[in-house]
């Protein structure tokens, strides 16, 4: 059993109160909705009779369902409009600042908490969203859940848990150039499995983890429930203090000196006992890029899909069916596998680094024929700092269309989606079937980096073969 | 169909279906278009829409011979991805009551434990002749006994495990977990007036 983690810590800190049956009252520091799954939440606790507990630690904003075209109300899709009015009444309803469109601070719920200072080292994170894993880049405890549990922690600002186990990712090294914590993240996924953190917090540790920025922390921290891990999380550190201070949301003045030495001694010690480790070596990851239907089958770019017999036995089926679906065959390089659409955004890789990296591909080249490619910043703050950059320009120049804020392609519940067969480069999460708007369309998952290099070869490029241009 | 879950869950009778695979994700059970609702009402009929266009009529939960089943059984990783409680929200309302299967994902698993659905495990070989069975012999009714943790037919049992926790909810009918949470109040109070980040950090 682990002991003197930041998880166990955390936890401890948390901890209500023993459930009869086992589980443990976890109370929730930052509680995070959304228009997805929270109707059904409030639906309930209007029929309880009951009130929101914290509403002054309950934050909301619309990001699923926004159209990133035009985003003037009301809303082209009734259904889209009615889940939207339908948060608004709800937030009115109970005191809870939404951050809606147009406030200057809408965005995907896990790119808005982080640059608006909420999301802090030391809390419990939880949100309706399998994403909400995000967080714990700041040293929280940060998972997803489901509506039940919604209507709990709006009703209780605390949710009936089990403890996990903590396993270290220790990654030693440095990541080479050309390759991203979204690279990393899918390295460790291919390596342990979709089901491998099933019952585990990640930790991420090691030189190659505490190099990366607070965005790149983000990026490795989001995708661990695509491993299974429910949470994942980095400790707090320098990079972490640089990050928060001056946020609207975070300490300030004597309050501040305070926070910092409190989120110091948040990280796990140095003796601290984890109940698994595995260590990574960040030199030896090239830019990985998925060729199946989940995001564990990844290869790097130099790779080709493997035939059956490379794979474990349990592995077969799903590749098999990964075959047809994708209309892939073993042996393929994944290097020159044709496009058709290019997506740039999301809770993933829709921060501005993410951006930044994307354009410095694009700079000067541009979108190949036939090709459709779009970026959609992750929040109105991107949007404006990247405009600001001229970034806008630059995708603009180069035959991308640049969006309104949300959460878009990642799972097609706006209008951008892919039709028929397409097959997209995805700078988002999930590569399942049908996942992107089209039950037949295919997803193949990368750095906005590679995404930007697809779109402009019209398919599967290293973008470590491009020479860069980062201007700004 | 009977009606959802309520109070004390011990046991699940009813006729089985399988759905076979492994990481069957929660996009195909309820693909990401029906979560466009601010209600549960209609998943039943969209529970797993685009693996049963695909298949034609042929896909478990359209066969004739599954209809009514109440016990689901698959295999491993079941429901991972996203948080959605649509997905076992469409199961139910579909009919199903309890869920089989080698491994769950957990949030999933959660959000069954949270409607009165119990996940049970059992080994990957025991599932695969469960699922076997259950193709060779739709029409008989299985038990599923959270009590003995059994699975049984007319003519075979199984042991298949539910971990300690929920099992106890279950059977206690404490699986909604609200009024518990209620219930310490005043702890939570206490516990929000010692936490620093609460409280400008002045009590560090």
């Amino acid at each position: 059993m682990s002991s003197g983690t930041l998880y166990d810590k955390v936890w401890d800190l948390h901890r209500v109160a023993e459930l009869p049956g086992g589980s443990t009252q976890l109370f929730v520091g930052l509680h995070l909705i959304h228009e997805v799954t929270s109707p059904q939440a409030f639906a309930a606790l209007r029929d309880k009779g009951l009130s929101v507990r914290c509403p002054e630690r309950t934050v909301a904003t619309v990001d699923h369902i926004v159209p990133t075209t035009s985003q003037s109300r009301p809303f082209a899709d009734p259904l889209a409009e009615e889940m939207l009015s339908t948060l608004e009444r709800n937030c009115a309803d109970h005191g809870i600042t939404l951050n809606g469109i147009g406030s200057g601070r809408q965005g995907i719920v896990h790119v808005i908490a982080p640059e608006l200072g909420l999301t802090q080292p030391g809390m419990t994170v939880a949100c309706g969203d399998s994403h909400t894993s995000t967080h714990g880049a700041f040293g929280a405890i940060a998972f997803g859940i489901g509506t039940s549990q919604v209507r709990d922690v709006l009703a209780s600002q605390s949710l009936a848990m089990s403890k996990l186990k903590v396993r270290r990712i220790q990654v030693n090294g440095r990541l080479s150039d050309g390759v991203s914590a979204k690279d990393l993240i899918l390295h460790v996924i291919r390596t342990l499995g979709v089901k491998g953190g099933v019952g585990f917090a990640y930790e991420f540790a090691g030189p190659a983890v505490e190099a990366l920025s607070m965005e790149e922390r983000m990026t490795l921290c989001n995708m661990a429930i695509e491993g299974g891990a429910r949470c994942g999380y980095v400790n707090p550190d320098q990079v972490t203090f640089d990050y928060l201070s001056g946020r609207a949301g975070a300490p300030s003045g004597a309050a501040w000196d305070r926070a910092v030495s409190w989120w110091r001694g948040l990280a796990s010690d140095p003796d601290a006992v984890v109940d698994d480790e595995v260590v990574f070596d960040a030199a030896s990851i090239a830019p990985t890029v998925t060729w199946g239907i989940t995001p564990g089958q990844g290869l790097g770019i130099d790779e080709c899909i493997p035939q059956l017999e490379q794979l474990e036995p349990g592995e077969r089926p799903i590749a098999e069916e990964a075959y047809r679906y994708m209309d892939l065959q073993p042996g393929t390089a994944i290097a020159g596998v044709p496009v058709d659409v290019c997506f740039i955004g999301s809770c993933t890789n829709g921060r501005l680094s993410d951006l930044r990296a994307a354009a410095a591909v694009a700079r000067g080249r541009h979108v190949a024929d036939g090709i459709k490619a779009f970026v959609v910043p992750g929040s109105e703050q991107v949007a404006k700092a990247a405009e600001e950059e001229g970034l806008d320009r630059v995708f603009q120049d180069a035959g991308f269309e640049w969006r309104e804020p949300g959460c878009s392609m990642c799972l097609a519940m706006n209008p951008d989606r892919l039709e028929g067969r397409q097959i997209s480069a995805s700078s988002s999460n999930r590569n399942f079937k049908g996942r992107q708007g089209s039950a037949s369309g295919r997803t193949l998952l990368m750095s906005p980096a590679m995404v930007a290099a697809a779109a402009v070869h019209g398919q599967v490029t290293d973008v470590r073969t491009l020479s860069l241009q980062s201007a700004v | 169909m009977s009606s959802f879950p309520s109070g004390p869950v011990s046991q699940v009778v009813g006729r089985a279906l399988v759905v076979s695979g492994e990481d069957i994700d929660t996009d195909r059970i309820i693909p990401a278009r029906f979560l466009k609702c601010v209600s549960f009402d209609a998943l039943g009929d969209q529970v797993f829409a685009d693996d049963r266009r695909e298949r034609k009529g042929e896909h478990p939960f359209d066969q004739a011979r599954f209809q009514g089943a109440s016990i689901l059984v698959v295999n491993g990783n079941f429901g991972c991805g996203s948080s959605r409680e649509h997905a076992p929200q469409a199961l139910m309302r579909w009919g199903i009551r309890a869920v089989v299967g080698v491994s769950f994902a957990e949030i999933f698993y959660g959000n069954c434990l949270a409607l009165g659905i119990p996940c049970a495990t059992a080994s990957a070989a025991e599932v695969e002749a469960i699922q076997r069975q259950v193709h060779d012999r739709p029409d008989q009714t299985w038990s599923l006994d959270l009590e003995a943790e059994q699975l049984s037919s007319a003519d075979q049992q199984w042991g298949i495990a539910v971990d300690e926790g929920p099992r106890q909810m279950l059977l206690s009918g404490r699986w909604d977990a609200t009024s518990q949470l209620l219930a310490h109040g005043p702890e939570v109070q206490q516990l929000m007036e010692a936490l620093p980040y609460i409280n400008g950090f002045s009590n560090v």
